[in-house]
């Protein structure tokens, strides 16, 4: 017999659940008016020391260009696609692509690149956070190593809550590789409860609020 | 004292009481914790609320626990998640130790997790020359020093930024002394960016395991947990069997009261899901992920319908930061991987009575640990019912060791206070002889308890009695 069936054998069979909905209104009865989702994602994401920079959905890599001018990126890592694309062409500065296995460059991407670029699949308003699917387009590291991590989110995709995004997008049905929530710049409390940035993940994250 | 039972935990409690550095550590922290805690629920509507539905989703995940694990156990592999299965941390330590030595990894960096302290892997690794490098700052902290967690979220918790800063000058090669936090943080990563990028395998604990989709939730706000399931070739997480979870909506309420009890947040910086290894065409993330499911004593636990209650647990932390005892000893004081309250109820069922029941008797049933609990476990009762457990002489129980803590003298005499109270000219009796005797009661009669306090005084007559004289 396996430790796995002698764990499932001690483990009472027999037990069937009778009733396999759990009421989620706590949650779903947070309700925000479009203007507030945006105003309340804003709030918390600041208290967090996120960066939001507000502009307007036609015209997000313009504003891109002039934040890379503005802090000096020596170069900016990109993925593949319609976006990553858009924001190549828009920015004066050095364009890195994320479009080979890490094998191949791993040293270079954890020392040598400056900002990495990302979409996001949404937010959620009630904690200030982006939803993101790291995709082959998009990995996973991009929007962990690189020390300042900017993310392009669009007003319109921004949900009120988690439990809203779960079951409104069923999530259940597909999911990818790695699904992230990300509530600002990576940070530690545990050298005497001492808030600090940048403990392994980005030390900035900056957020292009498109509407 | 049960001659089984040697009072260790007596005697570390006492050196933590008389430790005023330690003490002035935890009472800032657990005080500013409880405020955050507060703060983040200013709504005790929508606390009850929140604390019923996640408690609803924990009790609900265990009814069906075994089914739920075979579920989770099907979709994993379904992934290309590899599944496997240990009784005991010395089985879920060689599974790792194998999985490791496949890969010829002499470094391995470790995520944040206590079910492996639960199984000391890293001296089980060192033993067989695999360094693991613990990459949470605060385990970090606690592993250069050679210490063990002091709090299961805030593991160097009972340091301040002198002794860290200390620490490190002495420990890390090249570092001077410094206290600034920025700098102490700046050193940390650049250390483990390094292994970061060369470790070969990653480890990491789980704070949801999803059945429905197969996926593996962590909890965190450093970043290290996602580079550790990321950025190795391996990635092996480490998991008890309770953290299972039926549905993927299940994961956002218990999210939402875990970082607002644990650390007052309204949510950690990142919450990640991971479904399956590297999938074609994509371009980083492991090419293996295992999972391995820990028993140690769970399935014990499970079967006492009692103390099930105990598997609810999500492993915030917020009992330990309201309890008065917890705040004034800290965590190294209970010598065991889970201190506090939570510690109190599980470590006594999954090792023994005769092992780690002298920590029962380290509550006050205050009840504090109970009302902060955001998946309404009963501590308080279950302390107490392990009391009985540790003082029961049938043989009935189910907890091990029962009975360790049962003490002749006392047993007498809550034999006699029972029979007395059954008895009406008896209880008569006692409280006459009680109350004309008092003054001869001596100040010692109450052992450790006036030591430190003044003796309570008896009135000189029974409540019966006045009420009589009254009515006259």
């Amino acid at each position: 017999m396996s430790a796995r069936d002698r764990i499932l054998g001690r483990l009472s069979p027999a037990m069937i659940a009778t009733d396999q909905t759990v009421d989620l209104s706590v949650h779903l009865d947070k309700q925000w008016s479009d203007e507030e989702k945006i105003t309340r994602f804003r709030d918390k994401l600041e208290s967090v020391h996120g960066e939001i920079i507000e502009c307007s959905a036609g015209d997000w890599s313009t504003c891109l260009a002039e934040l890379v001018k503005r802090e000096g990126f020596e170069n900016l890592l990109l993925g593949a696609g319609e976006l990553p694309d858009q924001a190549a062409s828009a920015v004066d500065t050095e364009i890195r692509r994320y479009d080979r296995p890490i094998e191949d460059w791993k040293g270079e991407l954890f020392a040598d690149v400056a900002a990495g670029f990302t979409t996001c699949k949404g937010g959620i308003a009630e904690t200030g956070s982006l939803v993101v699917w790291p995709s082959a387009q998009e990995p996973r590291l991009l929007s962990l190593v690189p020390p300042v991590h900017i993310a392009l989110l669009f007003a319109r995709d921004l949900n009120n809550t988690l439990t809203e995004v779960l079951t409104e997008q069923a999530w259940q049905d597909g999911m990818p590789t790695n699904a992230l929530l990300i509530s600002g710049p990576s940070k530690s409390a545990d050298i005497a409860q001492v808030l600090a940035y940048g403990v392994h993940g980005p030390k900035r994250l900056i957020v292009l609020l498109a509407r | 004292m049960n001659q089984a039972v040697k009072p260790n935990f007596t005697n570390a409690a006492k050196t933590a009481l008389n430790n005023p550095t330690l003490r002035s550590n935890f009472r800032s922290a657990m005080d500013s914790l409880r405020e955050r805690r507060a703060a983040q629920f200013p709504d005790a509507l929508e606390l009850e609320g929140a604390r019923d539905l996640a408690s609803a989703i924990r009790n609900r995940a265990l009814h069906n626990l075994g089914q739920n694990l075979v579920e989770l156990e099907r979709n994993l592999i379904a992934n290309g998640i590899q599944v496997h299965w240990a009784e005991t941390p010395l089985q879920a330590n060689q599974i790792i130790l194998d999985i490791c030595q496949r890969h010829d990894a002499k470094h391995v960096i470790k995520g944040k997790s206590m079910v492996s302290e639960e199984c000391h892997l890293n001296d089980f690794l060192a033993e067989h020359d695999i360094e693991a490098l613990e990459s949470d700052l605060g385990e970090y902290i606690v592993q250069i020093d050679g210490e063990t967690p002091s709090h299961i979220i805030m593991p160097a918790i009972h340091k301040n930024k002198k002794e860290i800063a200390e620490l490190f000058a002495e420990k890390i090669p090249g570092v001077e002394y410094t206290e600034d936090v920025d700098t102490l943080t700046a050193i940390a990563r650049k250390v483990l960016r390094h292994k970061f990028e060369t470790a070969a395998v990653g480890i990491s604990g789980v704070n949801f395991a999803v059945a429905e989709t197969g996926t593996l939730c962590l909890v965190e706000n450093e970043g290290n947990g996602r580079m550790t399931t990321t950025a190795p070739p391996v990635h092996i997480a480490i998991t008890g069997i309770e953290k299972v979870v039926p549905k993927l909506s299940d994961v956002a309420p218990l999210y939402s009261v875990l970082t607002r009890s644990a650390t007052g947040q309204h949510a950690t910086t990142y919450f990640n899901l991971i479904s399956s290894p590297r999938r074609p065409g994509e371009q980083d993330g492991p090419n293996e992920v295992h999972l391995v499911l820990l028993d140690n004593g769970r399935s014990k636990i499970y079967n006492d319908e009692q103390m099930r209650e105990t598997l609810k647990c999500i492993r915030c932390g917020a009992c330990m930061n309201h309890c008065p005892v917890y705040t004034r000893i800290g965590g190294h004081a209970y010598g065991t991987v889970y201190p506090g309250p939570i510690g109190q109820i599980l470590n006594p069922q999954q090792y023994g009575i005769d092992k780690q029941g002298e920590m029962l008797s380290a509550c006050s049933l205050n009840g504090a640990c109970g009302e902060s609990c955001p998946v309404r476990i009963p501590i308080p009762s279950l302390i107490s019912e392990l009391r009985y457990e540790a003082t029961r002489n049938d043989h009935q129980g189910s907890v091990y060791g029962q009975g360790a803590l049962r003490k002749l003298h006392e047993a007498i005499l809550w034999g006699s206070w029972r029979w007395i109270h059954g008895h009406p000219l008896a209880y008569k009796a006692m409280g006459r002889v009680a109350t004309r005797l008092r003054k001869l009661v001596p100040n010692a009669a109450m052992g450790p308890w006036t030591r430190t306090r003044v003796k309570p005084a008896l009135a000189p007559k029974t409540l019966h009695e006045m009420i009589k004289d009254d009515n006259r």
